[in-house]
């Protein structure tokens, strides 16, 4: 190309000079620390975690820090360093059912057995600004939650599923491994496991509009939020060395399970249909919405006719990650003028054939001719 | 062209030698083998994220990091310039990874990674070009399901392709495609070119180097294997046909180049340069010289 | 027509379920080269299910459907190959749904709607594929000038009537359709009623018709089977089935079309 790019070279250098030194901003002000970020910023952490498909508050706050708080950009830089690293071992499946909860509600009923704990919610603030915390002060500390009885929280699915009145998850335990989204490439048509590994990474912006569509009506599914949890779940490895699973950490979870209606047929009788959401840390919007879109997306195996977006399996798995979507709408900022040198010889060419009555006359031969 | 290191020598030692860890090169080689074997056929393969943005060249990068040794030469481009910012960036990326000597002389490199340009000197039989591509699938913007395509390409389905140049021609007079212009592989598949333009179509047919394509976002390498026919699709009576400039190249006066418009103010005066950086400069140093340095005009 | 001709499409018990759904039900016959076929029922009479089966768009569940060849072989049209069926479907085979928006590509001129067949049996010359098309609208009553428009700016009858050149540009030899007048005007309809008669007496065309509406098969059908709960209660000559129908639910049909 022409000589305005040489320097290129230079040019990325200072660029990126620029841009370290904005990050930091006014010097006079303390720089923000890693720990800040992962103990006031946890929203933030928990999103990037999830969507990163990276357990590590450390490295999740590292990058938000990195990313001057573009979370986006934050979850980018941990999937790439995810990319780096080695799988050492597979965990056994999290048993939710056992989760030490922070938070538990269900909206199908009014008690149950556990309660409803509401925990760390924003649901119940009203929405005025706290000029309070603009200046810096200590917060008192949140009264401790009673010991339960025995502490068992049922799932509310669970519930059902003893009256037989919420379909069977099948057990999934059938010998084969699970596809591995991140070891190998999407297949369509795509089984509900793939499926639920690409909402759980996908972009929580997108999934909310495509969830609330399908409550506007585009893919109506009648949810209910069956049960919301929030909390603590061990992870454990199966070592074969000493032949019995290890607890090797714990990580907090939250689970969204929708009941969804469901007619029922001549050979089934009815019963409730679910949609399933996953996340790490506490990102429930995201698990709803989630599982908003996992039960549209069941419409082929529960024979309705698919005719809205949030139903469409190939359009909402391959634009959900917003890794590869950034980067390819960002893409358009790389030159292109080999591309559009090309239209515009072709544009100017049929202009010049038009302006010749090149064009005109060949048209009107070719309809004579027949 | 001055050599970075001597044979991968020094390199980023926290990272695997080209980034990826040798598990994954052997998944994409695997890939890349099966393409070689099935010319034109899009096969998946497990892309990874990279630290460059997705759009940006990761599938290239990724199938040039599998097949990159120490010995290698590499040349980046874009655009066909060695200096536009993405190549300098993604050739960092290899320096920082490999230590790999690099150059932006064509005939210097055993490998060639490039975006939207094939190099203008015909390239031998022990080189290596690696495209990058966006869009894998040449039936995308005719039906937009993967389940669809795939199912299209297996029955060698392809009259949709044929409606789409016919709609050009009723329309405009003209196969109005000029770039991604697809074509016809060892006569069996239909593939998208990457947005090269179609000016440089007939370099891909019977290349004497092996030219393969990364689409890191899209999950597909497809590959041309040596002196394989590469013909693209067109009428009997509308026969593919290359674009045309009025003018040549104002700094080495080339005539059957690629040529990039430059505008000089805003009056209408433009002049026109060779895309391929490397050609150009290496006519000059033969000696050559276009009309910009005569009338001195557009000197910069 | 029924002399010692073999049958072009020879249907041998041929039944379709949905799970426990029933589609369609043993149903047999041949179709002989020329002759048109009306099958009329409500819906949910299993009508449709059957075209769908006999146009290879579905498998049955038993049963089979044979299709004689222009060179006299005989193939299964659910064990053959998806390519060689897909050539047969876009060659010998033509299919016009009861929807003009099934059949057609709306984002693609009437040209090429007519040509894509053409192209895709590998036709490569421009200007004859576009004669071809320019021949094909006027056959069917679509001004050529038209030609470069796209079919959303077609009234539905002329939608209708594209289809139809759509489908027989290559010359296929057996045509299905599927209730080809239902959803248009009754004026409108009666004109593409005889350009369809029109057309299979010129082209010899055979054809299975699905239709509920009886005028249709008595202007265009040589032979009527009448369908109810997926089975075929009743079939013979369409005048005889019409002028006097054995069937009771034959009798019901035929009485109230008279008495609307």
């Amino acid at each position: 190309m022409y000589v305005a790019v040489k320097g290129g070279e230079q040019a990325i250098e200072n660029a990126h000079a620029l841009l370290a030194e904005d990050r930091r901003g006014d010097q006079a002000v303390p720089e923000l620390g890693i720990d800040q970020i992962k103990q006031q910023m946890t929203l933030a952490v928990d999103r990037v975690m999830t969507e990163g498909s990276l357990y590590d508050r450390d490295l999740a706050a590292l990058a938000i820090k990195q990313a001057r708080g573009d979370l986006v950009e934050a979850i980018f830089l941990l999937r790439a360093y995810r990319t780096t690293l080695p799988r050492l071992a597979e965990t056994r499946p999290v048993d939710t059912g056992a989760m030490r909860i922070r938070r538990r509600i269900s909206a199908t009923y009014k008690d149950l057995p556990g309660g409803q704990v509401l925990g760390p919610t924003f649901d119940y603030t009203h929405r005025l600004l706290d000029f309070a915390l603009a200046a810096e002060g200590a917060v008192p500390d949140a009264p401790e939650a009673p010991q339960g009885d025995d502490g068992t929280m049922p799932r509310v699915s669970d519930l059902l599923a003893n009256e037989n009145l919420i379909e069977t998850e099948p057990a999934g335990d059938d010998g084969a491994p699970p596809p591995d989204l991140t070891r190998d490439p999407m297949d369509f048509p795509a089984e509900r496991a793939l499926r639920l590994q690409a909402l759980a990474r996908g972009d929580e912006g997108y999934l909310l509009a495509l969830g609330y569509s399908t409550q506007r009506g585009y893919g109506r599914t009648h949810p209910f939020a069956g049960e919301i949890r929030m909390g603590a779940v061990e992870v454990e490895v199966f070592v074969e060395e000493i032949g019995e699973a290890v607890v090797i950490g714990e990580i907090t979870l939250t689970e969204c399970e929708m009941i969804n209606q469901f007619a029922g047929s001549k050979t089934e009788p009815p019963q409730f249909t679910r949609g399933y959401g996953l996340t790490f840390g506490f990102c429930e919007r995201k698990a709803m919405a989630m599982a908003l879109v996992d039960r549209a997306l069941r419409c082929r195996e529960l024979g309705e006719e698919a005719t809205a977006p949030a139903q469409d399996e190939e359009f909402v798995l391959a634009h959900a990650d917003n890794v590869e979507a950034s980067g390819f709408v960002q893409h358009l900022k790389l030159p292109h003028y080999v591309d559009f040198q090309s239209e515009l010889e072709l544009v100017r060419k049929m202009r010049r054939e038009i302006a010749e009555g090149r064009w005109a006359e060949g048209e009107a031969a070719d309809v004579a001719a027949e | 062209m001055s050599p970075q290191s001597e044979s991968g020598s020094a390199f980023d030692s926290a990272y695997n030698f080209a980034f990826l860890d040798e598990q994954t090169k052997r998944m994409i080689r695997r890939a890349i083998l099966k393409a070689v074997a099935i010319p034109g056929y899009q096969v998946p393969f497990a892309s990874r994220e990279m630290p460059m943005p997705y759009g940006w060249g990761t599938g290239g990068i990724q199938v040039t990091a599998s097949i990159i040794g120490p010995d290698d030469v590499l040349k980046v481009i874009d655009q066909g310039s060695d200096d536009t910012t993405n190549a300098i960036s993604i050739r960092k990326f290899f320096v920082r990874t490999t230590g790999v000597e690099t150059t932006e002389s064509t005939a210097d490199a055993s490998l060639i990674q490039t975006r939207h340009r094939i190099p203008e000197k015909d390239l031998r039989a022990d080189q290596i070009l690696v495209f990058q591509v966006p869009i894998p699938e040449p039936l995308r913007f005719l039906e937009p399901r993967e389940t669809e395509t795939r199912r299209m390409h297996a029955l060698e389905d392809y009259g949709l392709m044929h409606v789409k140049l016919y709609e050009d021609i009723a329309h405009h007079g003209h196969i109005a495609t000029t770039y991604a212009y697809p074509v016809k592989v060892a006569g069996r598949y239909v593939m998208d070119p990457s947005p090269t333009p179609k000016f440089d179509n007939p370099k891909m047919d019977r290349m004497a180097a092996l030219q393969l394509f990364g689409a890191g976002r899209e999950k597909r390498i497809y590959a041309v294997p040596p002196h394989t026919e590469v013909k693209s699709l067109d009428f009997d009576d509308y026969p593919f046909e290359l674009p045309e400039w009025q003018d040549v190249c104002a700094f080495c006066g080339a005539e059957d180049t690629f040529l990039d418009e430059v505008i000089l103010d805003d009056r209408g005066k433009r002049m026109f340069v060779c895309s391929d950086t490397d050609h150009c400069s290496e006519r000059r140093a033969a000696g050559h010289a276009g009309p910009a340095l005569f009338d001195g005009e557009a000197a910069d | 027509m029924l002399g010692s001709e073999q049958p072009i499409l020879s249907v041998d018990n041929v039944s379709h379920d949905y799970g426990r759904q029933r589609g369609c039900a043993g149903v047999s016959f041949d179709l002989y080269p020329g002759e048109v076929m009306g099958v009329v029922g409500e819906s949910g009479s299993g009508k449709t299910t059957l075209l769908n089966v006999l146009a290879g768009h579905l498998t049955p569940s038993t049963g089979s459907v044979r299709y004689r060849g222009r060179s006299g072989g005989e193939v299964d049209i659910h064990r053959m190959g998806e390519p060689e069926r897909r050539l047969l479907m876009r060659t010998d085979w033509a299919f016009v749904h009861q929807n003009p928006r099934d059949g057609l590509r709306m984002n693609v001129s009437a040209g090429a709607n007519v040509g894509e067949r053409l192209m895709a049996i590998g036709r490569r010359h421009y200007g004859n594929i576009r004669g071809q098309a320019v021949e094909w609208l006027e056959r069917v009553e679509v001004e050529h000038g038209r030609i470069d428009d796209l079919p959303v700016t077609f009234s539905g009858g002329m939608q209708q009537r594209l289809q139809i050149a759509r489908n027989l540009v290559t010359g296929p030899r057996l045509v299905f359709m599927d209730e080809p007048t239902g959803g248009l005007d009754v004026s409108v309809q009666a004109r593409l009623l005889d350009l369809i008669r029109g057309l299979v007496t010129d082209l010899g065309l055979s054809a299975v018709i699905v239709t509920h509406d009886l005028a249709v098969v008595r202007l265009l059908a040589h032979r009527l089977m009448v369908m109810k709960d997926g089975y075929v209660v009743e079939n013979g000559l369409t005048d005889q089935v019409l002028d006097d129908p054995q069937h009771p639910y034959s009798q019901l049909l035929v009485s109230s079309i008279l008495q609307t």
